[in-house]
């Protein structure tokens, strides 16, 4: 069993949060400009490297906040965790060290 | 002939726990290992959400007595009187004894400012486990640290038993109050039955 660390509420057992995939996946601009296969692509389309990874998790039977973490995905151990806004502190290859998108 | 007005409904009402009432009761393990269980019906319960800093925050805190908590774990007020529990950053529980007339000035207070008062009585039932092996009940089922170092009395969090999420509310040393979702509270109870039920035989060496 693995402790996760909210940035409200602390260390959690997993077993509170919910797993929200790939983070700072920016949203279109001008999505009516998007074809079908562009749209896809931003919908379905995510990154599955083998190391750091910057990703989305949510404190479900806690605090019920979104927020980001960067995990290796190798060993599961979380490296950090930020709230929505911060910048990103560590750098991953699926986003920017600097960056603090949603 | 005159249409009757029924204006007082309170005896027409059933608390989640009422058909437990006598397990409750015969739950009880009494003793050094002892833990009993009863149930809180009836509270007054008040979600709020407002953002810390903002004048709805500031305006709630003034209407409701006692100033909004902080951070998680905080309960600002007292157990017995009006209470206010964090759930998150801009989120609140008022629990307040049964008959608090504290929903018309807290939607008062709120006014057009961005924020949220609702009515939330009817959500959660409050069950109260106390005795020296409460904690010992509770930690077969909640995965939260509830070490008096990690969780003291006079604080509260929002975290699951068992398969149910609850809020979790220590209000003295050997004392904490389980709030279920009413539709959990009955399935809550007889999960706290069982947990107990171990306590009332001797230990085995
Ligand atoms: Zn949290």
């Amino acid at each position: 069993m693995m402790l996760i660390e909210c940035p409200w509420c602390g260390p959690r057992n997993e077993t509170e949060y919910g797993y929200g995939g790939e983070a700072h996946v920016a949203y279109p601009a001008d999505p009516s400009a998007l074809n079908d296969n562009e749209w896809a692509k931003f919908l379905f389309y995510r990154k599955n490297p083998k190391g750091l990874f910057a990703e989305r998790w949510v404190h479900s039977a806690g605090c019920r906040r979104w927020f980001n973490a960067v995990r290796d995905t190798v060993t599961y151990e979380f490296k950090a965790v930020y709230k929505p806004g911060e910048p990103q502190p560590i750098k991953t290859t699926n986003a920017p060290a600097q960056g603090g998108t949603k | 002939m005159a249409e009757q007005v029924l204006t007082d409904i309170s005896a027409l009402r059933t608390s989640p726990l009422a058909h437990l009432a006598s397990a409750l009761v015969q739950g009880a393990v009494s003793g050094e290992r002892g833990v009993g269980l009863r149930e809180i019906a009836f509270t007054t319960q008040i979600g709020l959400r407002a953002e810390p800093g903002s004048a709805a925050h500031a305006a709630l805190s003034a209407a409701a007595g006692v100033q909004l908590p902080s951070a998680v774990g905080q309960v600002s007020g007292s157990a017995d009187g009006t209470a206010v529990l964090w759930l998150g950053p801009d989120d609140f529980l008022v629990v307040a004894p049964e008959g608090s007339e504290l929903l018309g000035p807290l939607v008062d207070a709120l006014g057009d400012e961005p924020g949220q008062v609702v009515d939330l009585s009817a959500n959660r039932t409050v069950i109260e486990v106390s005795g020296p092996s409460a904690r010992a009940v509770l930690e077969k089922g909640c995965p939260a640290d509830l070490h008096p170092r990690a969780f003291a009395a006079g604080t509260a969090i929002t975290t699951v038993l068992g398969p149910v999420p609850v809020l979790l509310w220590k209000t003295e040393a050997e004392t904490f109050r389980v709030l279920p979702r009413a539709s959990f509270a009955d399935y809550t109870a007889r999960w706290l039955l069982d947990g107990m039920s171990e306590f009332a035989s001797d230990p085995v060496d």
